[in-house]
């Protein structure tokens, strides 16, 4: 087991009166694929958001490559090499491949935009997750199709020497060959040393691609299992009573919720 | 690079019949169908590297964008073509040489103005305000000179103490915006009226051009700061600029421009023979550089490319337009034989310096860039850092300050500016020359030379309307009828497109 490349302790995070995380820990590791799972409520959005910078953090500390580092911003995450490909991918229609995964980040200057540096390290990136289902990256986002549209934005996060990966549902919206190629291409992010959260309900992708498995049950981190460990069943009941067996909540009786 | 090639060309045959959308019925309405064939069972045959085509594999993956419904200028320029021919046919007085040169005068301000506009409908926004504020300019521009410079007597105190109100609004606005031009511009404006400079048309033509850019930061500041929608905004402004044009000029006064040899050529002069061959050669040669020097640079580096002979073919396409026209408007086109007529009119190298500058900023710079992002998905753009309201606000700067600009071409052609100066339809002739011309009222698709072409369909069915001595009500009739041609072809296109998704 590599050394954790993110560690949250001791998360609480509220709106209003509504406390949505209650002291999670939470680790992602280099080189490996946590999935993030958990029953629709259960805080895995919240703590993505908290990681990502969007939303801040009540208390709990986080660090980064074994330092204490604050996120207060979304620029923060970026610099440490946080990226969060969301559900809803951001990309921009009416632009290519290579634009949507500059976007933002254009190379060359203001006035003249360097396109061949642009196109070639798009390229290169593709090439070295061995995306091969793209025609041309010069293809306009518009005619791509959902499975494609997902490989260039998880693409387009890693261009950016990120460190950590944060995947929000990536499949969901996927046919079954589509699937297979995403999937594919996380573990290979895992394989390139990158620490990639998965978050998932579909407990097939998860068993298939996960090293290990965290799972959220009312705003409380009730297990952080390696996924060989725990069966699909285990999991399920993980989910939706937060305990199974010795794992997870203690007992009822103890648990406050 | 070039061991991931697998040999595309050999490839394609034996994959298209099945994926071409037109030999497979299913596929007719779902074009992308093509993408999902290639992405699901033909994973092994394609690298990603595909960066050459035939020239036939182009053609065909142009016309399967087109049947994708992105059909960008085709139906203006094929309407141009059918436009010119029916009026060629039906009036003698249409095809002469006095005529186009006098069309392309008539039709470069609207035309102008709607090159601005691009920028703000490629956000998916409208600027209703863009023709009474380009007449706001225009007044100004006019009175400074009518008045000697001496715009506080020209104005009275108020009103000129409410002006530089305005503009010192402007400045400290677009300084909250980080729009650094416009900023400059507005304090330009200031520095003009206070220091009640004497008349200079060039100074007059800058100061037109920075009063646009400072209604345009007004303009951007209510609807991208404000939040309210540029409809709105642009409509209620319309109106008051009607007024304020209203204001400076006086009910039925008149500014006469005429009278100053520099505003009064640059809608009705000439430039000379020699002038008008060297921007013939710098724009035929500059663009067969540009086009030809990235092409080879593409292909030197295994960059995606068009394939050559398409290039050279456009190339040989502007050569092909761009000399006989110039030929044609270095003969003498007088109808009077004691006056000689000659030359390219001003108005031909304004708009083409427009139309490089504009391509240039959409294409080839960060801020162009953005501004297509902020259309095609606002959010999106937010998310990778974009400032997505500095780019909503400078687009109404670009299109005010643009039609100023035309402000100064229309003006010049008549010769003066009244109060209806840049009222009636002009703003809805400039925006109906975008749409027409292929810019989406929906954002995110257009480019300025949309603006060109349909803002030639335009100048030339007012022109060959006129010429027919068919009334005004016709005229109206038949632009309006184009216009909704145009936009229902945008909206069915749009629709096509999101089926085919």
């Amino acid at each position: 087991m590599s050394e954790p490349i993110l560690e949250l302790t001791g998360l609480n995070k509220s709106f209003g009166p509504v406390h949505v995380l209650h002291d999670v820990d939470f680790t992602v590791r280099a080189g490996e694929v946590t999935a993030l799972v958990g029953d629709n409520g259960a805080g895995k959005s919240t703590l993505v958001k908290c990681v990502a910078g969007i939303h801040s953090m009540d208390s709990g500390s986080v660090s980064f490559n074994g330092e204490r580092v604050g996120i207060s911003g979304p620029g923060d995450a970026a610099r440490l090499g946080i990226e969060v490909v969301y559900q809803d991918l951001a990309l921009a229609d009416n632009l290519d491949i290579v634009q949507n995964m500059f976007l933002g980040r254009e190379r060359g200057s203001g006035w003249l935009l360097d396109e061949a540096a642009m196109e070639q390290a798009a390229r290169e990136t593709l090439a070295s997750l061995s995306v091969r289902t793209v025609k041309s990256v010069r293809t306009l986002v518009s005619a791509l199709s959902g499975g494609q549209r997902q490989t260039v934005a998880i693409a387009k996060s890693v261009l950016w020497e990120s460190k950590v990966v944060l995947l929000d549902e990536p499949t969901a919206a996927l046919g079954v060959a589509q699937t297979r190629q995403v999937l594919d291409l996380v573990r290979r992010l895992a394989q390139q040393g990158l620490g990639v959260v998965l978050i998932s309900h579909n407990m097939a992708d998860v068993f298939s691609v996960a090293d290990r498995i965290s799972t959220l049950y009312l705003g409380r981190m009730v297990a952080d299992v390696a996924t060989r460990d725990v069966t699909h069943a285990q999991v399920v009941e993980l989910i939706t009573a937060g305990r199974s067996g010795d794992l997870g909540l203690a007992r009822p009786e103890n648990a406050t919720v | 690079m070039e061991s991931d090639i697998h040999h595309p060309v050999a490839d394609n045959p034996a994959d298209n019949p099945a994926d071409n959308p037109a030999d497979n019925p299913a596929d007719d309405l779902a074009p992308e169908a093509h993408g999902h064939h290639r992405a699901d069972g033909a994973i092994a045959d394609f690298g990603i590297d595909t960066t050459a085509q035939s020239t036939w594999e182009a053609v065909r993956d142009y016309g399967s964008r087109l049947r994708a419904g992105d059909l960008g200028s085709l139906p203006a320029v094929l309407g141009l073509a059918a436009l010119v021919i029916v009026f060629w046919v039906l009036s003698e007085g249409f095809m002469t040489l006095d005529n186009t040169a006098n069309l392309l005068a008539q039709g470069a301000g609207k035309m102008v103005i709607a090159m601005g506009l691009v920028f703000v409908l490629l956000l998916g926004e409208i600027d209703l305000s863009a023709g009474t504020a380009s007449g706001v300019c225009a007044a100004v521009m006019a009175m400074h000179y009518v008045r000697a410079g001496n715009l506080l007597g020209g104005m009275g105190t108020t009103v000129f103490a409410v002006f530089l109100g305005g503009l010192i609004a402007a400045v400290g606005l677009a300084l909250l915006m980080r729009i650094w031009a416009g900023a400059v511009l507005a304090a330009v404006a200031i520095a003009i009226a206070l220091s009640g400079a004497a008349p200079n048309p060039w100074l007059e033509m800058l100061l037109a051009i920075s009063v646009g850019a400072a209604i345009g930061v007004l303009t951007g500041f209510l609807v991208s700061k404000i939040g309210m929608p540029s409809f709105v905004v642009t409509l209620a402004l319309f109106i008051t600029w009607q007024g304020v044009i209203l204001q400076f000029i006086g009910e039925g006064g008149v500014f006469g421009i005429g009278t100053q040899p520099v505003l009064f050529s640059v809608a009705n002069g000439n430039m000379s023979v020699t002038g008008g061959w060297v921007l013939c050669a710098v724009a035929v040669l500059g663009y067969a550089l540009v086009v030809l020097g990235e092409h080879v640079s593409r292909l030197n580096r295994g960059l995606v490319t068009s394939p050559t002979p398409i290039v050279l073919a456009k190339v040989i396409g502007v050569a092909v337009v761009a000399v006989p026209a110039t030929y044609a408007l270095t003969v003498n086109r007088s109808t009077n034989d004691s006056v000689v007529i000659r030359g390219v009119p001003y108005v031909v190298p304004i708009v083409l310096v427009l139309l490089v500058a504009g391509t240039y900023v959409l294409n080839r710079t960060r801020y162009g860039r953005h501004v297509y992002a902020v259309g095609g998905n606002a959010e999106a753009a937010r998310r990778a850092g974009i400032n997505v309201s500095r780019v909503r606000a400078s687009v109404f700067v670009v299109a005010s300050a643009t039609a100023a600009l035309g402000a100064i071409v229309y003006s010049s052609k008549v010769g003066s500016v009244d109060p209806q100066a840049g009222g009636l339809n002009t703003l809805l002739f400039a925006v109906g020359a975008a749409v027409i011309g292929g810019t989406s009222l929906f954002g995110g698709r257009g480019k300025v030379f949309h603006a060109v072409v349909g803002g030639l369909v335009l100048a030339v069915v007012e022109n060959g309307l006129g010429l027919l001595k068919q009334p005004a009500a016709v005229v109206n009739i038949v632009t309006g009828l184009v216009l909704l041609l145009a936009a229902t072809v945008d909206a069915l296109s749009r629709r096509r497109a999101a089926v085919g998704r």
